[in-house]
């Protein structure tokens, strides 16, 4: 080849896409039939040319269509077979050439090889070309034969593994032997699109700096832009879903003029926790199957000790129109230590401080929204932490009425309208009632929370007024963030198994407003 | 809250009334119980019909609904159709199974206490005998805590006779065949009894319960006419409380219904004289009173007092009568009768909660509260989600993880040193053994989690939360228990480098948000100008100061050389204290926690800036 030609060569190799087109060029009616052939008659990478197509196709300057070809390779075996004669002939030319006493395995092991004598002997005896010898020596019974495999290898690789070379029985028969195998070739034939041109014109896929800095922008073509994708994912952070809906309680709670505790105490003592809500020393729920005791530090070191007396009392002998509990209170037990089991604990050391606080008991409402803990075993709806959402009101003469108007304004306000309360019962409240929702988006009716009004046994002692009432109300966070978050087991809300990817995509938390004409209907 | 489970057919035998299964539920609703499940076999599967079962929740603090008798009959009453039953004690048939002697010196220190009472010519058939058993566990289950409070011994009195004696006795003295052996009549002492209820896997499960192992001659049978009751206890109110309720539902069975014979309990000493004595079962009927005027205020209803007087009847409270009033003021008093079954009203409280119940919670008007109220959040919360928006705005995820941590990811998996944490007795499992006192590990094990997440841009979370430490000086509400929370901010950063200055950044960014000004010499230093014109608080000044390996028990967890402290002045101190470091995390650190990428993290006090 002379210099020029290696020069032409390299330039056509620099511009694949113009063979393409070129390749096109003759008549509307031309094409390339197929890129595989193309690449091999053009000298180029058919990777490269396929890529190209597709770019080309999407500016619509050609047309594609798929083609797949089937065609057999020949394996490395095959090929040494074409070299060196096939297996069983190798090991009967071997005996042939040894005469009629034959050849022991061992003496033909050496001549033919390892691998060739294993296949080749068994092929022959198969074939009934040799015989084994009483004392094991192997005999040929025939002379030269044709070496059919080899034969047929031989058309198989001269048709570039066309199938239509053999029959299926010498192709099933090869591949038996693992001789041949079938691979499958993608490539594409090639015809002009609805925009084809010779040359092909860039478009810009954006507008860029340098477009508008050099004016360029004005007889820049654009590529379409495709509308059907999602755009590009957006940066930044993302909040917390149990926290959006914490932010969105508070709000709503201090909307009703609700005023928030200062929960941030994790370890309580069995007093406040228990003790202060009239919760008597025997009952279950102070079991350490249901409560994290603490082995350090074990002992609360100081409660208020009038208080405590008071509240012992009440236990003990009642007071203030109870009859009590009637058993021994034991200061040990109120001083165990624990991970509170519910935000009522503060609740209690609040109505504790505004019945002493300066100046005497003032109408209060109080909130908190924060963690509690009880030693549950675990299933797809329960944690050993959780988050409690309490709400309670302090005043003279308050009534149940007054509570069922309560809970009814606030659960109106996360977009559950229609209420029913059911007798329940709660050591430390009285009348207690247990909260059922009818929920917009399960479409059942369902437990949503628990109420009642503090006994006097528990507001007697902290001192409060006799006549001033507390109404309360609570229920745990997860539940309704798992409802409106359509989230089926809690470890995918709440702990270090939580999929970031639930976080990121999770909707701003927005309660539907009460839709008091369609409620009405 | 105990579940009881009653066949369907028994049930509406005993009520009189059929329901379909939604109407029964709603009956429930009403009534203050749940009907929890309908399943078709009963849990022990002893039934190989196919009789439908009610599951049935019932407060824990009504004992008298334990059963089919007791629920049943207090369905009745609330449907008024029948009124609530009259208790009465008859004298003794027979004077000497009549009492019960007590050797005080013996029993004081174990199990003080004992109550009994007969029930005469009772006829048993197979469901009552099976509900009276059922009953016994649910009582033994519930009130008595497992028999540590109260445990109850029912005797065939036509197999034994008295006078009876309540001792206690070392456990190689006491011979009887125990009920787990009745068929093979074997004989055992305390002590072999305690080993074979150490070894045989029969009956291992009786252990706890040894001291009250009954007497196999003893055991009531179908056949059995007359029954002693006895319940020893620990608490005598919960042991009058346990032989009420067994006495009120199963006198029902008697000869004559409701009728019950007394036992004079006598507690003697050594010298066999008698120190205190007093007859029981107490069944005690009460009379209490409560004004009209405060169940209405309370309840928030206006009922006159004769249809108040109507309603006590449904939740038998019953026979109740209207007193004159003692003041215009007050109005007229309702004195309702409290059975010995009611041991849950104990206050006039209780007794206005079941007015509310017969009158319908869900037929009261709804009100809303006068209280006149401002509405406000705590400052420390209030600090904390308005730096959640700001963090989460500077391309950090916000995680929320577990306050209950193991030793070994809160102390030793960081490279520290283990000390002084709040820790658990009783932990669940060995993730909750202590209350962290860092919010780091929570976030580790949140990128272990996410590996699947990109972190070719660098990969950043962050919490805000509480970790707990030891404190036994710090006072809420004039109680010291010797811990104390505090609020925590803590960040990381994954990504293909260590993204040290990104975590520093956002230290600085945090003080800058915070209104805290840089030092001078610190922010000279750094050649960073910005931070010059931010609005800073009087008073308020930060800066960083390398932290050095070995210096602190956090150090550990940090790359040496690539670590420092965070340095605030406040006007509360007057001088620098440290509220936190940042660093890039020590590659053992990360192998312990599984990452393969550099991390940074932060971890800062958010108290110290409000």
């Amino acid at each position: 080849m002379s210099l020029n030609m290696y020069q032409y060569l390299a330039k056509n190799m620099a511009d694949p896409e113009s063979s393409i087109l070129t390749a096109l060029s003759a008549s509307p009616e031309t094409s390339i039939p197929d890129t595989w052939a193309f690449s091999l008659s053009q000298n180029l990478d058919h990777n490269t040319v396929v890529g190209l197509s597709k770019s080309l196709e999407g500016d619509a300057y050609v047309s594609l269509r798929e083609l797949s070809t089937q065609f057999y390779v020949l394996s490395s075996e095959a090929e040494e077979i074409l070299t060196n004669g096939s297996q069983e002939m190798r090991v009967l030319r071997a005996l042939v050439n040894s005469g009629e006493g034959g050849m022991a395995m061992a003496e033909l092991e050496n001549v033919v090889g390892k691998d060739i004598c294993k296949i080749g002997m068994g092929n022959c005896l198969k074939n009934k070309w040799a015989k084994k010898e009483k004392d094991g020596r192997l005999v040929a019974v025939v002379g030269e034969m044709n070496d059919e495999v080899r034969d047929m290898l031989g058309l198989l690789k001269e048709s570039s593994g066309d199938a239509a070379a053999l029959d299926d029985k010498a192709l099933a028969a090869l591949k038996r032997r693992k001789l041949i195998s079938l691979v499958t070739r993608k490539s594409y034939s090639i015809t002009r699109g609805p925009a084809y041109a010779p040359q092909r014109v860039k478009k810009a896929a954006d507008l860029t700096k340098e477009m508008l800095d050099s004016g360029k922008w004005k007889d820049t073509p654009f590529k379409p832009y495709n509308f059907q994708t999602l755009g590009e994912t957006v940066g930044g952070g993302y909040l917390h879903p149990l926290l959006k809906v914490r932010a969105e309680l508070r709000k709503i709670l201090m909307e009703m003029g609700f005023q928030e505790m200062p929960t941030n105490k994790w370890v309580e003592s069995s007093f406040w926790n228990f003790d202060s809500l009239f919760q008597p020393q025997s009952h279950p729920a102070r079991d350490a199957h249901d409560t994290f005791f603490i082995k350090e530090p074990a002992q609360t070191i100081s409660v208020p000790e009038d208080y405590y007396e008071r509240v012992k009392t009440m236990h003990e002998v009642g007071g203030s129109g109870s009859i009590g509990y009637r058993y021994d209170f034991k200061r040990e037990e109120a001083f165990k230590n624990l991970l509170r089991t519910h935000t009522t604990a503060i609740s209690s050391q609040m109505l504790y401080k505004l019945a002493n606080q300066e100046g005497g008991f003032q109408p209060a409402r109080y909130f908190s929204i924060d963690r509690v803990f009880r030693n549950e075993t675990m299933d797809a709806t329960h944690l050993c932490e959780f988050h409690q959402v309490e709400g309670l009101v302090a005043d003279y003469n308050l009534s149940l009425g007054d509570l069922i108007g309560t809970i009814e304004t606030f659960f109106r306000k996360i977009g559950i309208t229609k209420l029913r309360f059911k007798p329940a019962f709660n050591p430390y409240t009285e009348p207690s009632m247990e909260i059922f929702g009818y929920h917009p988006d399960l479409k059942k009716w369902t437990e949503i929370g628990n109420s009642g009004m503090f006994r006097p046994e528990m507001l007697t002692p902290m001192g409060l007024p006799e006549n001033v009432r507390v109404i309360a109300w609570g229920l745990s966070l997860e539940r309704p963030t798992m409802i409106k978050y359509r989230i089926d087991n809690i470890r995918n809300l709440f702990g270090h198994k939580v999929d970031m990817g639930m976080t990121k995509n999770a909707p701003v938390c927005r309660f539907e407003k009460a839709n008091e004409e369609a409620e009405n209907q | 809250m105990p579940t009881v489970a009653i066949e369907r057919t028994a049930l509406f035998t005993h009520l009189g009334r059929t329901y379909t299964d939604a109407e029964f539920d709603e009956l429930c609703f009403e009534f203050g119980v749940e009907l929890d499940e309908i399943t078709s076999e009963r849990e022990e599967a002893t039934k190989s019909s196919t009789e439908v079962i009610y599951k049935i929740d019932v407060p824990a603090n009504r004992y008298d609904l334990l059963c089919i008798e007791g629920i049943s009959r207090s369905l009745r009453v609330f449907l008024g159709d029948m009124e609530a039953p009259t208790y009465q004690i008859v004298s003794p048939t027979e004077e000497a199974s009549s009492t019960m002697t007590v050797v005080q010196s013996s029993t004081a220190t174990i199990r003080p206490f004992v109550v009994c009472a007969i029930l005469r010519d009772v006829t048993f058939d197979e469901a009552r005998y099976k509900s009276f058993i059922e009953l016994q566990d649910q009582l033994h289950r519930n009130l008595c805590r497992q028999r540590t409070l109260v445990a109850i011994g029912t005797h065939d009195l036509d197999s034994v006779k008295g006078p009876f004696k309540y001792d206690a006795r070392s456990p190689k003295d006491i011979r009887f065949v125990p009920l787990t052996h009745t068929e093979e009549q074997r004989e055992f002492d305390g002590a072999s009894l305690m080993e074979c209820y150490e070894t045989d896997a029969n009956c291992k499960h009786l252990k706890p319960y040894v001291p009250i192992i009954k007497n196999s001659p003893l055991r009531i049978t179908l056949n059995t006419k007359n029954v002693f009751i006895e319940c020893t206890a620990t608490d005598l109110t919960k042991a009058n409380i346990v032989l009420d309720t067994v006495v009120a539902m199963f006198s029902e069975y008697a000869a004559v219904p409701f009728s019950v014979e007394p036992v004079t309990v006598n507690y003697v000493n050594d010298d066999n004289s008698i120190v205190k004595s007093y007859v029981t079962p107490q069944m005690y009927t009460r009379k209490e009173t409560t004004s009209v005027k405060f169940v209405n205020s309370l309840i928030g209803i206006d009922v006159d007092p004769e249809p108040m007087a109507e309603l006590c009847n449904k939740i038998q409270l019953g026979p109740a009568r209207l007193l004159p009033a003692p003041s215009e003021e007050e109005g007229p008093i309702l004195e309702v009768t409290v059975p010995p079954t009611r041991s849950d009203i104990l206050h006039a409280v209780d007794i206005a909660e079941d007015i509310a119940v017969a009158y319908g919670y869900n037929n009261i008007v709804k009100t809303v509260p006068k209280t006149c109220t401002v509405g406000g959040e705590q400052p420390l919360n209030h600090l904390g989600d308005l730096l959640r928006e700001e963090i989460g705005r500077a391309g950090y995820v916000e995680v929320l993880t577990h306050g209950l941590c193991s030793i070994k990811d809160n102390f030793t998996a960081l490279g520290r040193p283990v000390t002084a944490a709040v820790s658990l007795s009783n932990p669940a499992n060995v993730e909750y053994q202590v209350v962290r006192t860092t919010l780091l590990p929570g976030l580790l094990k949140t990128l272990q989690h996410n590996k699947s997440m990109s972190f070719t841009g660098g990969f950043k979370l962050f919490e805000i939360s509480d970790v707990v430490l030891p404190d036994d000086k710090h006072v809420v509400t004039e109680t010291i228990v010797g811990a104390k929370n505090a609020r925590r901010v803590c960040a990381t950063y994954a990504g293909p480098t260590s993204g040290f200055e990104v975590i520093h950044g956002l230290v600085d960014r945090i003080m800058t948000l915070c209104e805290v000004a840089p030092e001078e010499e610190y922010v000279a230093s750094s050649g960073n100008k910005t931070n010059k014109l931010v609005h800073c608080k009087e008073g308020w000044a930060y800066t960083i100061r390398e932290l050095k390996a070995g210096e602190s028990d956090v150090s550990g967890t940090y790359f040496p050389g690539r670590a420092a402290e965070i340095l605030l002045t406040s006007p509360k101190g007057g001088h620098r204290v440290v509220v936190g470091t940042f660093g890039i995390l020590h590659p053992n650190v990360l192998e312990n926690f599984d990452i393969n990428y550099p991390t940074s993290a932060v971890e800062l006090d958010l108290e110290s800036l409000l």
